[in-house]
């Protein structure tokens, strides 16, 4: 099995949710291209894990860095990857709905990062 | 060149060409089905490495959950069916950043792993993962459940239709309407955790 070809997978993948993120306007689909980054991520730690066995030969291990038989961390870190992406996505999908309800767009590049007060504030305040 | 190499070639093939309509697609919704087939893709990649209970999450979670909650944020942002002309920026920083950082990884890591061949890896059980995730990693699983509260939490506050209302003065009686608010969206990970 050659282990390049899961690498170089994942280092295209990264590299398409990089110029996903970079390209796209509309915040949903910068959402799924932080969701292909991530999938890249995980697809690293897979084939990390299932290698690593094999490329330690003659390594001794410390016995206090597998208490209980073969080490999997790839694995349990893929799915804790896949659980703080979820996270991630119900939090960040959150925001833009929050945004699509206040000014009615979801242009990444057309939020405003300054505070303008509105007019409906100024006339409440006077 | 075994059979795994084939798969891993042909998984890893259908991966990257729909993860790339998934960023050069005009279409939303098409976006979002491309990304389907990206991460079923992916989740071959994982049964191929004999990560068999990553897979099976990998499918329940990403393509029940995400991809699901991720049409439904198009379909509540009112998205237009059919292609849309304004969903791109200028290209050339995302192509010179995007197309350094995917070459650039691709050779790095081709250069460090081209030659080595490695045995199949034996199939992972969902009983070692157990193992590994109550034993070793009991503690970050604990902190990821916090994490998870909060992320749920947080999702249910940002959805509060008074959050960022604005302040209306009384003889105009400020009646927005009420769009449904995805607080049931982390349920599907507390429940996996």
């Amino acid at each position: 099995m050659h282990a390049v070809i899961p690498y170089v997978t994942a280092a295209l993948l990264f590299g398409l949710g990089v110029y996903g993120v970079l390209r796209r306007r509309n915040a949903i689909l910068v959402l799924m291209a932080v969701e292909l980054m991530l999938n890249a991520v995980n697809l690293i730690f897979v084939t990390a894990d299932a290698t690593i066995r094999s490329a330690l030969v003659g390594v001794q291990i410390e016995a206090w860095a597998q208490p209980n038989g073969e080490p999997h961390a790839g694995s349990v870190f893929a799915l804790f990857v896949i659980v703080l992406a979820a996270a991630e996505v119900g939090v960040g999908l959150a925001i833009v709905l929050q945004y699509y309800r206040m000014r009615q767009a979801v242009a990444v590049d057309e939020v405003a990062l300054h505070y303008e007060p509105h007019p409906a504030d100024e006339q409440v305040a006077s | 060149m075994t059979v795994a190499d084939a798969l891993l070639l042909a998984l890893g093939a259908i991966a990257v060409g729909s993860g790339f309509l998934v960023v050069t697609s005009v279409h939303l919704v098409r976006a979002g089905l491309y990304l389907v087939i990206s991460l079923g893709a992916i989740a071959g990649l994982y049964l191929v490495l004999g990560a068999e209970l990553v897979a099976w999450v990998q499918v329940l979670v990403y393509v029940g959950a995400v991809v699901v909650l991720l049409l439904f944020a198009v379909m509540l942002t009112r998205a237009p069916i059919g292609a849309s002309k304004d969903l791109d920026r200028p290209a050339t920083p995302a192509l010179l950043i995007g197309g350094g950082v995917g070459l650039g990884l691709t050779a790095l890591l081709a250069d460090a792993f081209r030659w080595t061949i490695y045995p199949q890896a034996e199939t992972g059980t969902a009983e070692r993962m157990g193992e590994q995730i109550f034993g070793d990693w009991v503690l970050p699983f604990e902190v990821l459940s916090i994490l998870l509260l909060a992320a749920l939490v947080g999702a249910i506050v940002l959805s509060r239709p008074d959050l960022g209302a604005r302040r209306q003065p009384p003889e105009e009686s400020p009646t927005p309407e009420e769009s449904p608010t995805p607080e049931e969206s982390p349920a599907p990970e507390t429940a996996e955790a």
